[in-house]
């Protein structure tokens, strides 16, 4: 046996390490790009809440780089409203954030009624905003439930689902649909809310914050919780604005901006609430900002129930709105309405019109170019997730793999929305 | 918001810092819109930073076939002090449909220029990462362009794949008897 004349390069590095030599003077070290490693997060896994791919630069535990890849459930839905009647674009729009359905369609009506400008009665605005409540708590339900079962909690799913049932049922009661109901229309709602529609819903705000105690109970003091939440993945204010990030996660950072108030819409000014925010902005502020906010939606719908003013659900403009059913048997005009309505549509004024609200993930804004046909040249929609995503690579570097799941959980991506 | 006034007031000042900048203005259902020439955005945009508007809320693509120029970038701001917003267009040709990016001042701009890149094929020159986002990387064409058409695409599926048959029909080609029978 004779010693190798020649020896690697790598091996020749390695026995010059002298072991007692502080760290810092080691010709060997870290390798600095041949230690990372690249691993692909998705598309299907279930933490990643929808298709959505990650591409993650590792070095051992920790992520150096992240780039997220979307797309996978891109539907071309902005095309197929090119070619659709404005009435008949409210249930493909709704199926973009498939959370947010209320809010996709109130923004994009906003938007057609901002073009055509057209008042919207009382009732139907208080009515929009009941739902609208409605729907920003299912939507956390969802978010909250799902989160922290990626955190490993699993009971928390069943109690949030069971809340979020609540709400369908409600949705099913004024509309005849528990999801992607179409229930607001261009000039108001579809339909009056019926009778036990509001016992129903009082029922349900009163006995919703006594559930959303429980389920703080159940994560608030979990240890395991907690040392993913707590000064996790913190941003501050400034780079999110940078960023365009907006809603709950804004919010946590500290920066109290919320459209409801700020901008207010659909009679938002008519309530009293409270904006919740956070100080510095990392998980545990987004987690806590979320829960808080469904007190205040609590808050809301109750106040809109109260206040339910008498009155027409939607706007009587004939060429916009159906008439109603019992015109139809006595009025040739009604008739030859509701007959233009239905094959052709409405017509809308050329214009562009921009409708922000606020959607349970931040500022949903609705893009509407109008042409003077019955179709509209352009629908865009400016999607909170989409824009939010950006957020997640500053986030997440130089944080723990781990806490990468947790702080996407937090950031409650759709990816409905984002590819749209 | 800032009413007609302000919008005249705020586009005189633009057009003293940035000349040939200002196209035109326009103010439609409470909201002003100033028309800029494509090169002049970045300034145009930091201008109005400037002034408030600091939030980039969001960037849309438009199509205005068959008008000329075709293709339409708006900017959304909004300021949040005073709770105003402002949109900024610019068109460009589809022949030289070069925009300049304002991502390395606005980062919010990275997905959405890229987005518009991919519906569009407006190129954002200076993006640091231009490429697809929704669309495959090899998918060819713009698809939200107005002269895009609609219609499918040919999917082979397993069960034709085992069989040998042909997929491609009944995109272009109807299935054989699903033909409409002559009158």
């Amino acid at each position: 046996m004779s010693t190798p004349t020649s020896v690697s390069e790598y091996r020749k590095a390695e026995q010059a390490v002298d072991i007692d030599a502080p760290i810092g003077s080691q010709p060997l070290g870290y390798a600095g790009e041949q230690e990372l490693l690249t691993l692909n997060l998705g598309p299907h896994h279930p933490a990643t809440h929808g298709v959505l791919r990650l591409l993650t630069t590792l070095e051992g535990e920790v992520v150096r780089d992240i780039k997220p890849i979307i797309g996978y459930v891109h539907t071309g839905i902005e095309k197929t409203a090119e070619q659709k009647s404005y009435w008949k674009v409210i249930p493909v729009v709704e199926r973009m954030d498939y959370l947010a359905y209320y809010f996709n369609s109130m923004a994009y009506c906003g938007a057609v009624e901002t073009l055509l400008d057209l008042e919207v009665p009382k009732r139907a605005q208080y009515l929009r905003v009941i739902h609208l409540e409605l729907n920003r708590i299912m939507s956390h339900m969802v978010w909250l439930g799902t989160s922290a079962l990626d955190l490993g909690a699993m009971s928390l799913l069943f109690y949030c689902f069971r809340e979020r049932d609540n709400i369908l049922d409600l949705f099913e009661m004024s509309s005849g649909a528990r999801m992607h109901t179409r229930y607001f229309q261009v000039g108001g709602v579809m339909e009056d809310i019926p009778r036990g529609f509001e016992e129903k819903c009082r029922a349900f705000i009163k006995r919703m914050p006594r559930a959303t105690d429980d389920m703080r109970a159940l994560l608030s003091h979990n240890e395991i919780f907690l040392h993913r939440m707590r000064n996790v993945t913190p941003l501050d204010a400034e780079t999110l604005l940078g960023l365009g990030v907006s809603g709950p996660l804004l919010r946590a950072a500290g920066n109290p901006w919320d459209l409801r108030k700020a901008a207010p819409y659909s009679s938002y000014e008519d309530f009293e609430f409270n904006i919740p925010i956070g100080t510095k902005g990392d998980n545990w502020d987004r987690y806590a900002v979320r829960v808080a906010e469904i007190y205040e939606s609590c808050k809301i719908i109750e106040q809109a129930l109260d206040g339910l003013p008498e009155g027409a659900h939607i706007a009587d403009d004939r060429k916009v709105v159906l008439p109603p059913r019992h015109e139809l048997a006595t009025s040739m005009e009604a008739l030859i309405h509701h007959f233009k309505l239905v094959t052709e549509g409405l017509r809308e004024p050329p214009g562009e019109a921009y409708y922000p609200i606020e959607s349970p993930r931040g500022e949903l804004g609705c893009f509407v170019r109008a042409d003077g046909s019955s179709k509209p040249a352009r629908v865009h929609m400016r999607d909170p997730s989409f824009v939010n995503l950006q957020a997640t690579a500053p986030m997440v570097k130089d944080s723990y793999l781990a806490d990468l799941i947790a702080t996407l959980a937090m950031l409650d991506p759709i990816l409905g929305g984002i590819d749209r | 918001m800032p009413d007609a006034t302000g919008l005249e007031l705020l586009a005189q000042e633009l057009r003293e810092t940035e000349p040939d900048a200002v196209l035109e203005t326009t103010f439609f259902r409470e909201k002003g819109r100033i028309a800029v020439a494509p090169a002049s955005i970045p300034a145009v945009l930091q201008f109005l930073k400037g002034k408030g508007f600091t939030f980039l809320a969001s960037v849309h693509g438009l199509d205005y076939y068959p008008d000329e120029p075709r293709l339409g970038v708006q900017y959304e701001l909004l300021n949040m002090h005073d709770v105003d917003r402002l949109t900024v267009t610019l068109r460009v040709p589809v022949d030289a449909p070069e925009v300049p990016s304002v991502t390395p001042q606005w980062p919010t701009a990275d997905h959405q220029e890229r987005e518009i890149f991919d519906m569009f094929g407006v190129v954002f020159e200076g993006h640091p990462d231009l490429r697809r986002i929704l669309m495959p990387e090899d998918y060819e064409g713009f698809p939200q362009r107005r002269d895009f058409p609609v219609g499918g695409e040919p999917i082979l599926f397993t069960q034709q794949q085992a069989h040998g048959t042909d997929y491609t029909l009944g995109v272009d080609v109807p299935h054989e008897g699903s033909e409409t029978p002559d009158a």
